[in-house]
C-alpha cells in the first residue's frame, strides 16, 4: 500500500503576481564567502531557476522559479549533495512586522539625525554670534531656519514616541514616552514662541537630539530583538518536523507538520516523532512520551487510543487520524492552565514603566513648583512659565530612557553569543531576582536524546561494534547505541528482522543487536536493580555479549552547573512528571535534598504559585509539554531549544546545546546586567539632581540643556557598553551550533 | 551676510543629499544583509564571461 513518498513543498511556496513562484531555505552549514558563490553558482546552473539569493547574514536562501513543473526538491536534494543542509521555512507575521518597523524607526533616525546635524549647525552660530556681533535680523533668520527644519523633523522623527505614549494615556496609564513626549512638545512649543517674539534663546537644537538619541537606543533594541527571532526562526525551520500523509489512494506524501489538516491521516514509523495530536486507526507502538509527561515510562499504543504530537515511536508503525493541529497540539487541561498562568504573569511591571510612574508626576509638579514660585517672586507670567518649561525640558528623561534598554541590549547580545536567545527584553530584571530555581527533570537535567549509562562498564571494543551495527538501524535504543562512541563506519550487508533487532557477519561470525531474546543473552536480575527504569537492548557477536542499558543520562555539566547556582546562594529544587525512583536518583547524584515526583501539571503550577505567594521569585527550567503552564506561571523560565515549541513559546529564554552552564551564565550576566542599570538609574538621578535646581533657578540656556542632556546620554550608554567587556566568572563551555549564524556583536 | 545666501542653501543641500542617499540605500535593501555584502564584494567572478560584462554595462 505504501509507494513511493514524494515530499509536497506547496505550503511553503509563494506564487508572485508575474507567475514566478518562490521559496524561502535555511540553509545550515553556510561558513564563508565561498559558500555563498558555490551555492548560488550551481543552483543557478539548474534548469528552471530564475534567481538565487543566499542572504549570508540570516542564512536564508531565496529561491525563485518560474517552471510550473520545476520541483524544489531537487534543489534541497542538490544543496545536500553539496553538503548543507537546507530545510524549507515560512516566515512567521511576527517577523514580517519587526522588518517594517525596523526599516520605520531607521527612517526616523536618519530624518533626525539630519535635522539634529543641521539644527546644530545653525545653532552653534547663533550661540557664538550672542557673544560677538551676530544681528538680530540674522538671529531670527537663523532660528526660522531651525524651526523649518526642526517641526517637520520632529512631526516625522517623533512618532514612535508620541504614538507609544498616546497609546498610555489611552489607557489612562504612564509610560517613559508621556513626559519624553511632553518634554520635545513643550521645547519646540517655546521655541516657536521665542522666535516669534525675537527671543535670544530657542531650544529646536535639544528638541530634536533628544528624538535622535532616543531613537540610537530604540534602534539598537529592535536589532537585537530581530536577530534573536531570526535565528530561532532558523532553529525551528530546521528542526522542523514532517510528517508522512496518507492520501486516499494509498500513497504516502511527506509533508510539514505545519501543513496538516484535522482529520488527515498519517503514518507513524518507528523512531518518527509524532507530527500532531490524533487517535490512533491502526496499529502497535511504544511510544515514549516524556516530552509530554515527563514519564521515561513507556506506554502502549493502540486503535482508539489518542497520541500527542512531541511522542516518539519506538517500534511499530500506526496509522493517525489527526484531531488537532498547529497551535492546538495540546492537551485541554494544559491549556486552561496555561490561560491562567499567563494572565497572572501579565502583571508584571517593567522596572522603567514602575520608575515612569512615579518620575513624570514628580516632574510635574516640579515645573508647577517653579512657576507658582517665580510668579510669587513677582516674576512676569511669561519669565515664570519659561523658567517651568525649561525644567520641563532639562528633566525630559532622555538619559533614563536610555539607562535600561541600553544595559539591555548588551546583556542580551553578550547572552546571545553565549548560546541564550531572550524571548522579552524584560526578563533579564526577573532574572536577576531570582533566588529560586525549579528544574524539571527529564530533557532539561537530563539529555533529550537517551544514552548508553552503563558504558564504561563495557569492552570498547564491544561497543564499537556494537556501535557500527547499531548505525544501520533507525530504533531510537539502536541510535543511542550508535552514540556512544562517535565517528563509527556502518557496516555492510546489515539484515533488519522488524521488532526484533538486526544482525551481519563480522569476522565470519554472526552480531546481533536487539532484544535479549535475539541475541539469546540471559540478563542478570542484579542489573536492573543497579539501573532502574532503563530499557536494555542486547548483543552479541560469537561467544561475546553485552547488555546496555539506555536511559536519560544528566547533562555533562549537570552538576558543576547545580552546584555553582548554589554558591549564588540560590535555592535549588527538582519537579518531575516522573516516577519517584529515577528522580530520587538524579536528586542524589546532583546533591540535591529537595525534589517531588509524579506531579501533574497542575500540580506544579500550585507549587510554584506557592512560592510566589511566599513573596520567592521562582526561576523555572523545563522542556516538556507538562512544563508549560509552570514555566508561563514562574516569574522567569528558562527551556532547552530541544523543548517542546509550546514551551518555548513560553519560556522568557531559550538556550542551546547540551551543556546547562547557560543556565548559570544567564543568571550571573542578569544579575550584572541589573548592577549596571542600577548604576545608570543613579547617574540620571544625579543629573537630574544637579540640573533641576539650576533650572528652577532659571539659569539654564539652550547650550547648558543642550550640553548637559547630551552628557547625561552618553555617560549613561558608556556605561552600559562597558557591561559587554567584563570576563566571565566560569568559561562558557557549549559546543557551537552550526543551525545559527555566525554570532557576532551588534 | 551676503556669504549666507549662498552657504546655507549649500549646507542644508548636502545635508538633504546624505539624508536622501541614506533612505534610497534602506529603500533598495541594502541592510538587509549586511555580513553577505561584506564578501559578496570580493567575489569577482561575477565578470568572468563577456557576456555578463555586457549585461552590467
Amino acid at each position: 500500500m505504501t509507494k513511493a513518498r514524494t515530499p509536497d513543498y506547496s505550503y511553503f511556496t509563494r506564487q508572485g503576481a508575474d507567475g514566478a513562484a518562490s521559496m524561502e531555505l535555511v540553509v545550515d552549514g553556510v561558513h564563508c564567502g565561498g559558500c555563498i558563490g558555490r551555492i548560488e553558482k550551481s543552483l543557478k546552473a539548474v534548469e528552471g531557476i530564475s534567481d538565487v539569493r543566499l542572504n549570508f547574514t540570516s542564512r536564508r536562501l531565496t529561491l525563485v522559479w518560474s517552471d510550473p513543473a520545476f520541483d524544489p526538491g531537487e534543489a534541497i536534494r542538490l544543496l545536500e549533495r553539496m553538503g548543507y543542509h537546507a530545510n524549507p521555512f515560512k516566515l512567521q507575521a511576527g517577523e514580517d512586522q519587526e522588518a517594517v518597523q525596523s526599516k520605520f524607526l531607521l527612517r526616523c533616525l536618519a530624518v533626525a539625525g539630519f535635522a539634529a546635524m543641521n539644527i546644530m549647525l545653525l545653532s552653534v552660530s547663533v550661540w557664538s554670534g550672542n557673544v560677538t556681533d551676530i544681528t538680530p535680523e540674522t538671529r531670527d533668520l537663523f532660528h526660522w531656519l531651525s524651526a523649518a527644519i526642526a517641526l517637520p523633523a520632529a512631526a516625522y522623527a517623533g512618532r514612535p514616541f508620541f504614538q507609544s505614549a498616546w497609546n498610555a494615556l489611552k489607557v489612562r496609564q504612564v509610560n517613559m514616552d508621556v513626559p519624553i513626549s511632553l518634554g520635545i512638545l513643550l521645547a519646540l512649543g517655546m521655541s516657536l514662541y521665542e522666535t516669534i517674539h525675537h527671543a535670544e534663546h530657542a531650544y529646536f537644537d535639544s528638541a530634536v537630539m533628544l528624538i535622535f538619541f532616543l531613537l540610537c537606543g530604540r534602534v539598537l533594541d529592535q536589532i537585537m530583538r530581530r536577530r534573536t527571532r531570526a535565528v530561532a526562526g532558523n532553529l525551528a525551520a530546521l528542526k522542523a518536523d514532517t510528517a508522512h500523509r496518507l492520501m486516499d489512494n494509498g500513497e504516502v506524501v511527506q509533508i510539514p507538520a505545519a501543513a496538516l489538516r484535522i482529520d488527515d491521516r498519517i503514518l507513524v514509523r518507528a523512531g518518527d516523532r509524532i507530527a500532531a495530536d490524533g487517535t490512533v486507526v491502526s496499529g502497535h507502538a511504544q511510544l515514549d512520551e516524556s516530552l509530554i509527561s515527563g514519564e521515561t515510562m513507556l506506554h502502549k499504543a493502540e486503535a482508539g487510543r489518542p497520541v500527542y504530537a512531541g511522542s516518539i515511536n519506538l517500534d511499530g508503525t500506526l496509522t493517525v487520524r489527526v484531531t488537532a493541529t498547529g497551535e492546538n497540539t495540546f492537551v485541554d487541561d494544559i491549556d486552561r492552565l496555561l490561560d491562567k498562568a499567563v494572565h497572572a504573569r501579565s502583571r508584571y511591571v517593567q522596572l522603567s514603566d514602575r520608575i515612569a510612574r512615579g518620575y513624570a508626576p514628580m516632574v510635574h509638579s516640579a515645573a508647577a513648583l517653579t512657576f507658582i514660585g517665580w510668579m510669587l517672586a513677582g516674576q512676569s507670567t511669561h519669565d515664570a512659565i519659561i523658567a517651568a518649561i525649561s525644567v520641563l525640558i532639562i528633566t525630559c528623561p532622555c538619559a533614563l530612557a536610555l539607562a535600561i534598554p541600553a544595559v539591555q541590549v548588551v546583556a542580551a547580545s553578550k547572552l546571545f553569543r553565549s548560546g541564550v536567545f531572550l524571548n522579552s527584553g524584560d526578563a533579564i530584571e526577573r532574572l536577576a531576582e531570582t533566588d529560586i530555581v525549579i528544574f524539571d527533570k527529564t530533557g532539561t537535567l537530563t539529555l533529550p536524546e537517551p544514552h548508553v549509562v552503563n558504558a564504561a562498564d563495557i569492552d570498547p571494543a564491544i561497543l564499537a561494534l556494537a556501535g557500527r551495527l547499531a548505525l544501520a538501524s533507525r530504533h531510537p535504543l539502536a541510535r543511542a547505541v550508535a552514540a556512544a562512541q562517535p565517528s563509527l563506519s556502518p557496516l555492510e550487508d546489515v539484515t533488519e528482522e522488524h521488532g526484533r533487532g538486526v544482525r551481519a557477519i563480522v569476522d565470519g561470525a554472526e552480531a546481533r543487536l536487539g532484544s535479549a531474546s535475539f541475541c539469546a543473552v540471559d540478563v542478570p536480575p542484579a542489573l536492573f536493580e543497579r539501573y532502574p527504569g532503563a530499557s536494555l537492548i542486547a548483543f552479541r557477536h560469537g561467544a561475546q555479549h553485552a547488555v546496555f542499558f539506555v536511559n536519560q543520562a544528566l547533562r555533562p555539566d549537570a552538576a558543576k552547573t547545580v552546584q555553582a547556582l548554589a554558591q549564588l546562594g540560590l535555592d535549588i529544587r527538582i519537579l518531575s512528571g516522573d516516577r519517584a525512583k529515577p528522580v530520587e536518583q538524579v536528586a542524589s547524584s546532583l546533591g540535591l535534598t529537595q525534589w517531588q515526583a509524579g506531579l501533574t501539571p497542575a500540580d506544579k503550577v500550585a507549587i510554584v504559585d506557592d512560592l510566589k505567594a511566599e513573596g520567592r521569585k521562582v526561576l523555572m527550567v523545563g522542556d516538556g509539554l507538562n512544563d508549560a503552564p509552570s514555566l508561563a506561571a514562574a516569574n522567569v523560565s528558562i527551556s532547552p531549544i530541544s523543548a517542546a515549541d509550546l514551551s518555548q513559546a513560553q519560556a522568557d529564554a531559550v538556550f542551546l546545546g547540551k551543556s546547562l552552564t547557560p543556565i548559570l551564565t544567564t543568571i550571573l550576566t542578569a544579575r550584572h546586567a541589573r548592577r549596571v542599570m542600577r548604576q545608570n538609574l543613579w547617574l540620571a538621578i544625579v543629573y537630574n539632581v544637579i540640573a533641576v535646581p539650576v533650572a528652577m533657578a532659571g539659569l539654564i540656556t539652550p547650550l547648558i540643556a543642550a550640553a548637559a542632556m547630551s552628557a547625561s546620554s552618553i555617560l549613561v550608554t558608556l556605561n552600559a557598553l562597558c557591561a559587554r567587556g567584563r570576563k566571565e566568572a566560569i568559561s562558557s563551555s557549549h559546543e557551537p551550533a552550526s543551525a545559527v549564524p555566525v554570532l557576532r556583536s551588534a | 551676510m551676503n556669504v549666507l545666501v549662498y552657504l546655507l542653501p549649500m549646507a542644508l543641500g548636502l545635508g538633504l543629499t546624505g539624508l536622501f542617499a541614506f533612505l534610497w540605500s534602506l529603500r533598495s535593501g541594502q541592510y538587509e544583509d549586511l555580513d553577505g555584502a561584506a564578501i559578496r564584494v570580493l567575489d569577482n567572478d561575477d565578470l568572468r564571461t563577456p557576456a555578463d560584462q555586457l549585461r552590467l554595462r
